[in-house]
């Protein structure tokens, strides 16, 4: 079922040639982009000449690497040296960063043809995609609703096969949501299984670059490539052994954990999907195990406070001196700063970054984050000892509702975050894939946390249960090329 | 009413690591503008910071010669403010627990100036004001700092110069810091306040930034020691506040109000990992610390008899008494070689930067074979000052300038002997001089100088010759 494995068999057995495959996703583009927004930049001439560069191996008779030749795009967040970077942000707007994200550096190496940067929230500051400066990405599905977010566009141009799989970033769901709503394979690896050198920060303690799939073999094609340790990032490690290879393996005697009261929490189709799903799981040989996640009520604030906290700080940099469009007219220094922020951060960035400010000041300091990071670690301790120590995986829902219409005004304690953000307070890898469709045809996400680089397992899990379920609820808008 | 002033000090070093704190640009002073740079020291959005761990090693260097206490566990946090040559906006440094704590270091009264804390953080860029415009040079942005803070245990200006001296000779000799004031990898700000002398109170403090020459530093404190007790005994009142030191009128000048304290929001580095420190990388780094100078003034003192001016001079340079050192090695008086040193030497070698790099003419044990001629008294030490000269002209070993010279040194000067052949084939002379002339003497000595060429110790001679010449 892997869309990746299926384009390589393609251009090895020369049925096409990688400008042909390349220019079929940017007629794509082209044909759906100006509705969906899903793309903010498209890079076709270096698409082009990526795929040139395949052919003449081809032609050579040379053996593809994993991802060679397969056209994709990135996230608009992930620096590429010399193609427009911008956050979706008026701030980086006609920014050209001058080096290479480790990932996009990996990518280069396969010669991955990039098609474009996916539209995204602001700074990654959002769940709907809206708050990015050309308007949300839609989804697929249904235009007249969100693809979800941050990662909206990484999530809409695969959907729309107007790239064979993106790369996302993920800060408290922000790949695995618009997985969900989008019908795909989103995996947040392990704080530290990638490298986050190039990735515009927002709040790093918590995210990680992943893949956004049609498959979850497709899904560990891509980690396997972008995993490699990198000594510019203090906190990649890598993984120890390729995540590829380990598909297809049994889960008989794999202990899922799942929590009566997150499922009751979600919708009723949601909810539904997913104890179906569990069912599957359970014919696989799978062991379910009740447990319970009391903390979980505070996920959110925690989040919120340490996120805001650490995203005022990453933001600092943004002052239009070195880089960005910058304040013209102004008195001094301080107040051709403070005019660049205000024209060109949007207004959750904004918020943001003002509660980020007043959280680290003196005094809320010891009030806010203080006791959110302690909390932090006591929401991990509990989840190690009441959710890993009984189980392997932990099955959930990916977001307690399906995607909704485009503008809907969600409220903070229910912005579809609630299930995803636990895996960014701990770190650890999480997996979303697709499990069934709600009454309004939308699909349906569950997802798979495991432990600490287990991205394997997890991995396996969605493979396995695509495999029993015949592939029925992945994404079927456009199976790309018919063979 | 009798005034006492409290002076605390925060001194800023720049490591001499070969690259920056979080990137591998090169630390080097000087370079065009922004030509040691990346997308690191420069804050482009993405970068992320790694940690140097020689920065890190030298920061407990320092606080192992100043009989510091390490952390075992630190971190680095970041400071926030808001200035064009902090790329980051914020200057990633140690909050509340800097890898060194609680030492100490000695003045020569035997006066404690206690360490609260030595501290690593990155230095910022440099604005650059040209044209009506602000320029920013981001080649200094990311070099190592660390900043060593002292508690005010300073009640004087030569106090805080000694102390610094001390701190320079000390951390030069670890090799942590070349401790340049001129290039600005030494520069301290000062806390001072003032009161009744007896009083345990302290008084409101200004702070003088950024003073990078030790005379600046002793102006800068007598002016605002007189400037604030003119202040309390006219009764009007100390403004906390942070001043500059003006060196052209000597004065201190505001620089801004200091009233409500800065908030730095600091807050812990997500992109930097805790700092951990075995017990053996602790040990190894007391075993990289060489003889520290205090130590060395007074080995010199007591083993060598050195005057403690001559070794507190020779051992302001680490190099110079390395050199001082192995020139000594087999030397009856080592101090003969610290004169060599200190006169002939250091006129040639002139400037503080060339003494600190010591770069010598000739080798160590050049000048020892030299003295060790004239231990020997196969020379004398007006000789030995020539053939010297020479020496450091030509690089050359004292034997080969004797050799070039025609002088021979086998055979060891009976210096009896030639003033009695001085005496006897000069009867004029001789004559002469007991008549009353005393400077027939001199036309002996010249007679012995001749024949020893050049090598016998003149005033030697004179005191054989007057004994002779009383028969």
């Amino acid at each position: 079922m892997s869309r990746i494995v299926q384009l390589r068999g393609m251009l090895e057995k020369k049925q096409i040639s990688c400008r042909e495959l390349t220019e079929s996703y940017l007629e794509r583009i082209e044909k759906q982009n100006g509705r969906l927004r899903a793309l903010i930049t498209i890079t076709e001439e270096e698409a082009l000449q990526t795929a040139d560069t395949v052919d003449k191996k081809i032609s050579k008779g040379e053996k593809l690497r994993p991802l060679e030749g397969i056209p994709m795009a990135v996230k608009d967040n992930i620096s590429t040296m010399g193609i427009e970077t911008t956050c979706a942000s008026r701030m980086l707007s006609g920014y050209k960063p001058i080096y290479d994200a480790h990932v996009w550096q990996l990518l280069k190496q396969q010669n991955a043809p990039l098609l474009g940067k996916c539209n995204m929230d602001e700074f990654s500051m959002g769940s709907t995609c809206e708050t990015s400066l050309i308007g949300g990405a839609k989804n697929p599905h249904d235009t007249n609703r969100v693809a979800g977010g941050s990662s909206g566009g990484s999530a809409s141009s695969v959907a729309a096969n107007m790239a064979a799989y993106s790369l996302g970033s993920d800060t408290g769901g922000s790949i695995r949501l618009p997985a969900s709503f989008c019908g795909l394979i989103g995996l947040k690896p392990t704080y530290g299984s990638v490298s986050r050198y190039g990735l515009f920060a927002y709040a790093s303690s918590m995210e990680q670059i992943g893949p956004i799939a049609f498959s979850a073999e497709d899904a560990a094609i891509v980690f396997d490539v972008i995993s490699e340790r990198d000594t510019r990032d203090m906190t990649s490690k890598g993984i120890s052994e390729k995540t590829h290879p380990q598909l297809g393996r049994s889960l008989s005697g794999l202990r899922i954990g799942i929590s009566d009261e997150m499922l009751g929490s979600a919708g009723d189709d949601v909810s539904r999907a997913v104890r179906e799903a569990a069912d599957v799981y359970r014919k696989l040989g799978a062991q379910l195990v009740p447990v319970s996640f009391s903390l979980q009520k505070y996920v959110l604030p925690v989040y919120y406070i340490l996120s805001f906290s650490e995203a005022s700080s990453n933001l600092g940099c943004y002052d239009g001196i070195r880089f960005g469009p910058a304040a013209d007219k102004y008195d001094d220094i301080d107040h051709m700063i403070s005019l660049t922020r205000s024209m060109n951060f949007g207004r959750e960035v904004k918020l943001r970054l003002l509660l980020g400010t007043y959280i680290l000041s003196s005094g809320p300091y010891d009030v806010y984050y203080k006791k959110a990071q302690n909390l932090r670690s006591i929401i991990a301790k509990q989840i190690k000892e009441e959710i890993f120590n009984h189980c392997d995986v932990f099955l959930s829902p990916t977001t307690p509702f399906t995607a909704f219409k485009s503008g809907t005004n969600l409220s903070s304690e229910n912005n579809g975050d609630s299930y995803t953000t636990m895996a960014n307070l701990t770190g650890l890898p999480a997996i979303s894939l697709p499990c069934g469709y709600d009454v309004d045809n939308m699909p349906i996400g569950m997802q798979l946390i495991g432990k600490h680089f287990c991205e394997a397992q997890i991995l396996n899990a969605a493979y396995m249960f695509e495999r029993e379920t015949d592939g029925a609820f992945l994404s079927r808008l456009e199976t790309g090329y018919e063979i | 009413m009798k005034w006492e002033m409290v002076v605390g000090l925060e001194t800023h070093v720049e490591l001499a690591t070969k690259s920056k704190i979080f990137c591998s640009c090169s630390t080097q002073f000087g370079g065009d503008p922004n030509s040691h740079c990346c997308p690191v020291c420069t804050g482009q959005p993405g970068a992320l910071p790694f940690l140097n761990r020689q920065a890190v090693e030298y920061t407990v260097m320092a606080g192992l010669a100043l009989n510091c206490e390490i952390n075992r566990y630190s971190k680095m946090d970041r400071k926030h403010y808001v200035y064009p040559d902090l790329p980051k906006a914020f200057q990633v440094s140690q909050f509340d627990i800097p890898l060194c704590i609680n030492g100490h270091l000695e003045l020569s009264g035997g006066k404690m100036i206690n360490i609260n804390r030595i501290q690593l953080e990155e230095d910022a860029g440099k604005l650059i004001h040209e044209g009506g415009k602000i320029l920013v040079d981001y080649n200094r942005a990311g070099v190592p700092l660390i900043e060593i803070v002292t508690e005010p245990d300073f009640r004087s200006a030569e106090e805080v110069v000694e102390y610094l001296e001390k701190l320079q000779g000390i951390l030069r000799t670890i090799g942590i810091s070349d401790c340049r004031m001129q290039e600005g990898s030494l520069r301290c700000d000062v806390n001072i306040s003032v009161r009744e002398e007896g009083s345990s109170q302290l008084g409101t403090r200004a702070e003088i930034k950024n003073l990078n020459s030790f005379s600046f530093v002793q102006a800068a404190i007598e002016y605002e020691f007189d400037r604030q007790t003119g202040l309390l005994e006219a009764g009007k009142p100390v403004f906390q506040e942070t001043l500059s030191f003006d060196s052209v009128s000597g004065k201190t000048l505001n620089m801004r109000e200091k009233e409500d304290a800065d908030d730095y929001r600091f807050f812990p580095d997500p992109d930097i990992p805790a700092i951990i420190l075995s017990e053996e990388d602790i040990k190894r780094l007391r075993e990289c610390i060489p003889e520290l100078p205090e130590a060395r003034i007074k080995r010199y003192v007591s083993e060598y008899r050195l005057p403690e001016a001559d070794a507190t001079l020779i051992c302001k340079y680490k190099k110079v008494a390395d050199f001082f050192d192995k020139a000594s090695e087999g030397l009856k008086n080592p101090a003969v070689a610290a004169s060599f040193i200190l006169t002939q030497m250091f006129s040639k070698i002139s400037t503080e930067v060339a003494r600190e790099q010591w770069a010598s003419p000739i080798p160590p044990e050049f000048l020892r074979d030299l003295v060790l001629l004239l231990e020997e008294k196969k020379i004398n030490h007006n000789l030995a000052k020539n053939i010297f000269t020479k020496m450091l002209e030509e690089g050359k070993a004292p034997k080969s300038i004797l050799e070039a010279e025609g002088i021979s040194t086998d055979e060891v000067i009976d210096l009896d002997e030639l003033c009695k052949s001085a005496v006897y084939t000069n009867p004029g002379a001789v004559e002469d001089y007991k008549k009353g002339k005393k400077k027939a003497l001199q036309a002996l000595i010249g007679n012995v100088m001749r024949q020893s060429r050049g090598r016998a110790d003149a005033e030697e001679a004179r005191k054989i010759l007057l004994e002779l010449l009383k028969e």
